[in-house]
């Protein structure tokens, strides 16, 4: 059975993206990757720091892959174009997913800039992927805007909590006619599968993988997950009832009277 | 020569390029991305952008994100 993720004019396989950020060591990074099978992944861009010698992140991501630049770090929508361009210039493709953030505590994104960052880059030809906050009349917009998928988030980035926004997430998928991806929150396997299970098309995952004690096979721990849980959305998934219903024949039992 | 590199202020030797600045600085090429008066300028071009007082570069590069 094929079951192929389009975005763009581009056909994944692979409904887990991967984020590089907070690896104990990049060299980490193809390992994890191929654990994982995924084919979209994240990566930022910053300032060189002229006092200290870095590596470069995107000699570490296996070259089929697709590099997807962040706007992390902006601020605004002006902000995020300045950088999706950079990354583009940079010959990093033109997937981006824009990312702009005011708020430090929760880094929750900023919808109203997004949704305008969203607009000029679709319009430039970039293939967009805006994280944002779960909203219907948002994710509305963003589609308007010329969005390629809608990347709410699961829970605040970086804090593993899961998905806390299931109730929002769901309305998303039953109503925005594009692949719907959670992207942030996202903590363990069984969390990536019950997005799955819900018909999200694809989860976005960085620390619960970059943060375990062995990254690699928490990779793979959440490769199959996505996997599992994207078999039983398509499998159709049994009614849920409140009270029992036997699952062996209630005729022929072995009985005195 | 004052200039900006990054937001800071550095003084550098006159008539310095950017492929000069790239190489005194020992980054790679292949690997870092310059912004020239917030224009977007191509590896190319760094051989011939002299560069002059007050001008503003940004050198970025790909890092770990989400």
């Amino acid at each position: 059975m094929s079951d192929i993720l389009k975005i763009g004019d581009r056909e994944l396989t692979s409904r887990l993206f991967l984020g590089t950020g907070k690896f104990s060591s990049n060299k980490l990074i193809p390992d994890v990757v191929k654990a994982s099978g995924a084919q979209v992944v994240t990566v930022a861009l910053r300032r060189v720091d002229l006092e200290y010698e870095e590596e470069n992140i995107a000699a570490f991501v296996p070259k089929d892959c697709i590099l997807m630049p962040n706007t992390s770090g902006a601020r605004n929508a002006q902000e995020a174009v300045r950088i999706a361009r950079l990354a583009k210039a940079a010959g990093c493709g033109n997937w981006v997913k824009i990312e702009v953030i005011t708020d430090n505590r929760y880094l929750l994104p900023d919808n109203y800039e997004t949704i305008k960052a969203t607009e000029i880059l679709a319009a430039e030809g970039f293939v967009v992927l805006p994280y944002m906050s779960p909203d219907l009349m948002v994710a509305k917009k963003l589609v308007d805007a010329g969005a390629a998928a809608i990347m709410p988030l699961g829970s605040p980035i970086g804090s593993n909590r899961g998905l806390k926004t299931k109730e929002l997430v769901r309305i998303l998928v039953e109503e925005i006619p594009l692949p719907i991806i959670v992207d942030a929150g996202i903590g363990r396997p069984s969390e990536a599968a019950e997005a799955m299970e819900m018909g999200v098309a694809a989860v976005l995952v960085n620390t619960a993988i970059a943060t375990a004690g062995n990254p690699v096979a928490m990779a793979r721990a959440f490769g199959m997950a996505v996997e599992a849980g994207r078999t039983a959305y398509l499998s159709g998934p049994g009614e849920i009832l409140d009270i029992a219903r036997a699952s062996s024949p209630l005729t022929g039992f072995l009985r005195d009277s | 020569m004052k200039i900006i590199i990054n937001g800071k202020e550095e003084i550098i030797e006159q008539d310095a390029t950017i492929a000069g600045l790239i190489a005194q600085k020992a980054l790679n090429p292949a690997t870092v991305i310059v912004e020239y008066n917030y224009d977007l300028i191509k590896k190319e071009t760094w051989e011939d952008i002299v560069l002059k007082e007050d001008d503003r570069l940004e050198i970025l590069r790909f890092v770990g994100g989400g």
